[in-house]
């Protein structure tokens, strides 16, 4: 039998809710699987759908875009925004035929470290039953387009 | 050509126990960009940071990755330190492999095989960043206050004192707080009144402090040095510079049975009132939900019988704008919800009371005059029963954290009860007695060895009345039987919750607040008066239970922390916002529809003899606060955010 597979999950997250979330999950010990990679950005309003097509690129089989609640957005209305953003972006990306799963949005404040090492436990092993992302791999492949940066 | 240090630290076992630090160090020494790979013990020692500061120079290194704890935790350290070593701060970055790798993982080999990742994509990143310089701001010298209770008043006077400019918010009709409906403190049984109203006398009358009573938060802009706040003073329906405050207006109110706030309900108040005796401002405000005449266009009593025509029926919520340079918040705290125990009969019986009421009865300035009668029959109890942990340390009731003042205040009761009533009987249901503090463990034992407090520990599971009797059954667990009081008076020591509107100031002020509602610190323990937005600070119980020692010594560091931010002539700010490419920006405007800070401007680019040839968007930097948001409208890629560019977050998630 083969190796099993192990999913490669990037999540973009704000600085001020869900980083910190994931540093409190961090500070309690608590475990969670270590397929997800963390990108730090100031806002959730600041995540471009292009740096989700770039995860993918890269060989990501799932990405997650984190930030804070409804209302306690540091910068007042960023999250909105890119609630919007992922709303609209998403539906862009099912027409095209990637699949729901790929592709997830959350609220995590700061206060909710198990909250995030939950996410990742669920997403995590979503990922692993729906496999790799061999159709967008592939396409990248095919194409040539995995220019550089 | 890329110079890259790569610097890891062990933090001890904290990291280098999961992650194999010597196998990250090789893999990123074989890394393209990468001069130097070292690591070490404890980066943030002294010896550690002179390492680096020595590579820097030695090596003359063009970045600095360190891979350590969270850059929440010593980003600053060590940007400080690439700083001295005469690097451009801005090109160093942390690697989080403690909170995001070694402490969340069980298999070392994954743990390492992720540190590698998480640090090579910062290399990544790193080779793409630019040297920034901090941006400049003017301080306004002039301190918010939220919150007129003892923390809210030190931290006030505090500034004052330093010549700082203070204006005090209060939503209440008076300064005081909770520290004002308190008959005794522990452990000194000082009384509290007497400590309390002077300094509440003092905040009023200090000429550099403008107080706000009956006001309250409406909106909040701007950030430190330079916030824009607008407070409500609501109508109180009486001109404080005509009254005297004589009281004629009091005595003659119609609508006599309102249940008193100050007194928990057990004494009654007028429409129009001060909410007690002392109170400061002492001047008596109109309670429009009960007043005759707002209900139904009649009475005026007080209007006629005023001395000076200080009563103002027409009177409207006024807007005051302020600005400010530094806000501390002081909101406090409320006693738990007490229906949530419905086995306790609080609100069936009304001999069952809470900490709070029993402070009013004990009160020499309270409905009895101080005397511990029973609210149903004025009787003097004989038995009085404690139920400490009435709502604290349970999770089935969504409290699982301590109170933290409850086994002083309960000891303090039963003190202050066989004080007044020495053949009284007082028992005390605890599951732990928690009396840490100076002074503290002694005055429980005195509570239990001079005055006769008998502690039961157990719970209480069930409460009724019979024949005129409280009857409390609980377990006594030390000597594993059921107890069964008959008592004449109950106490809980029901939880300190947040104030029930406290999420909604935080997002007002934009600060972070836990699952219960207690605003968040920037560091629980080395920042524990700041919060994660710069230039606002936190005193009391708003932030976690707390005793009144410690609520001053936070507001006196709320003080010190504000006072240090006022001694400087200008502000350096993180250097991290938009810049706009103005030869290809099309002046769509996306970014002025996406700013949250108003901070786009548009900007009229002419030719020499001033012909207007198109207009772009400017970005103002004073107010920019670098969330990116606009980034990620433009259509034409012309704003980028500096510190978070496209080109080092692709670089970023290309290393992973």
């Amino acid at each position: 039998m083969s190796e099993p597979f192990e999913p490669k999950i990037v999540a973009f997250v704000c600085t001020y809710c869900t980083y910190a979330g994931a540093d409190l999950a961090g500070t309690s010990r608590l475990k969670y699987p270590p397929n997800v990679r963390i990108v730090r950005l100031p806002c959730t309003g600041r995540i471009s759908p292009m740096f989700i097509l770039k995860a993918f690129q890269k060989g990501a089989d799932g990405v997650l875009v984190s930030g804070c609640h409804p209302g306690d957005c540091h910068f007042d209305h960023g999250n909105y925004h890119a609630r919007r953003r992922w709303t609209a972006f998403n539906a862009l990306l099912q027409f095209t035929g990637v699949p729901e799963e790929r592709v997830k949005f959350s609220w995590i404040s700061a206060a909710e470290g198990i909250k995030f090492a939950e996410l990742i436990e669920s997403i995590t092993e979503e990922i692993r039953t729906a496999g790799p992302f061999e159709q967008y791999h592939k396409l990248i492949a095919e194409t040539g387009s995995a220019a550089s940066v | 050509m890329a110079k890259i240090g790569v610097f890891v630290c062990h933090c001890g076992e904290n990291i280098a126990a999961k992650v194999d630090c010597t196998k990250l160090v090789a893999a990123m020494e074989s890394h393209p960009g990468v001069a130097i790979a070292h690591e070490y013990k404890y980066f943030c020692s002294e010896p550690g940071q002179e390492s680096i500061k020595k590579a820097v120079t030695g090596h003359g290194l063009t970045g600095v990755i360190v891979a350590a704890c969270s850059p929440r935790m010593h980003e600053a350290t060590f940007r400080t330190a690439c700083a001295e070593a005469g690097l451009n701060p801005y090109l160093c970055e942390i690697a989080n492999i403690r909170e995001q790798c070694s402490w969340v993982h069980s298999d070392g080999e994954q743990a390492t095989r992720k540190a590698i990742e998480i640090t090579r994509s910062l290399v990544e990143k790193v080779k793409r960043n630019n040297e920034l310089q901090p941006i400049e701001v003017p301080v306004t010298r002039r301190a918010l206050v939220i919150g007129g209770g003892i923390a809210g008043i030190q931290a006030a006077l505090d500034i004052a004192n330093a010549g700082g400019d203070v204006v005090l918010v209060e939503r209440e009709a008076s300064l005081g707080g909770h520290m004002a409906q308190l008959s005794e403190t522990f452990p000194t049984l000082d009384c509290s009144q007497c400590i309390m109203t002077p300094r509440m006398v003092e905040a009023a009358r200090h000429p550099k402090i403008r107080l706000l009573t009956y006001s309250e938060i409406e909106k909040v802009e701007g950030f430190i040095g330079n916030f824009n706040v607008t407070v409500r003073q609501k109508a109180r329906y009486v001109d404080m510079n005509l009254c005297t405050g004589c009281g004629e207006c009091i005595i003659k109110c119609p609508a006599k049975k309102i249940s008193g706030e100050f007194d928990c309900g057990l004494a009654n108040r007028t429409a129009i009132y001060t909410p007690f005796a002392q109170a400061v401002p002492n001047k008596p405000v109109i309670d429009s939900g009960h007043c005759i005449y707002f209900k139904n266009g009649k009475c005026k009593a007080c209007q006629r019988v005023c001395p000076t025509g200080a009563i103002n029926f027409d009177m409207e919520d006024e807007l005051v704008e302020l600005e400010i340079g530094a806000i501390v918040v002081a909101t406090g705290f409320q006693v738990q919800n007490t229906a949530l125990y419905g086995e306790y009969g609080y609100g069936r019986y009304p001999d069952v009371l809470t900490g709070l009421q029993f402070e009013r009865l004990a009160s020499a300035s309270g409905p009895t005059g101080g005397k511990i009668q029973r609210p149903s029959d004025g009787k003097e109890p004989e038995t009085i029963v404690f139920i400490q942990c009435a709502g604290s340390r349970d999770p089935s009731k969504g409290i699982p954290y301590c109170s933290k003042i409850c086994c002083m205040y309960t000891a303090k009761h039963a003190m202050l009860y066989h004080h007044k009533n020495h053949d009284g009987n007082s028992r005390i249901f605890y599951m732990d007695i928690r009396a840490a503090g100076k002074g503290y463990d002694e005055f429980t034992r005195r509570a239990i060895e001079e005055d006769g407090a008998g502690y039961v520990r157990g719970r209480v599971s069930k409460l009724w009345q019979e024949n005129g009797k409280l009857m409390v059954r609980g377990a006594d667990t030390l000597l594993g039987r059921p107890v069964e009081v008959a008592a004449d008076m109950v106490v809980l020591a029901t939880a300190m919750v947040p104030q029930s509107d406290s999420k909604e100031l935080g997002k007002t002020l934009g600060i972070g607040y836990d699952e219960y509602g207690f605003f968040n610190e920037a560091h629980l323990k080395l920042r524990p008066v700041e919060t994660a937005t710069a230039g606002i600070f936190l005193a009391g119980a708003c932030q976690s239970p707390k005793d009144i020692p410690d609520s001053v010594a936070q507001a006196s560091a709320c003080a010190s922390k504000v006072l240090a931010l006022f001694s400087r002539e200008k502000l350096e700010r993180e250097p991290v916002i938009a810049q706009n490419n103005e030869a290809t920006c099309s002046g769509c405007w996306g970014c002025v529809l996406a700013c949250p800070y108003n901070a786009i401007e548009k900007k009229d680019l002419t030719d020499r003899a001033g012909n207007l040839i198109r207009r772009v968007a400017s970005v103002n930097a004073g107010l920019c606060q670098g969330c990116g948001t606009c980034v990620t409208f433009c259509r034409s890629n012309s704003i980028d955010l500096a510190g978070f560019t496209e080109k080092q977050i692709f670089a970023e998630v290309m290393g992973l």
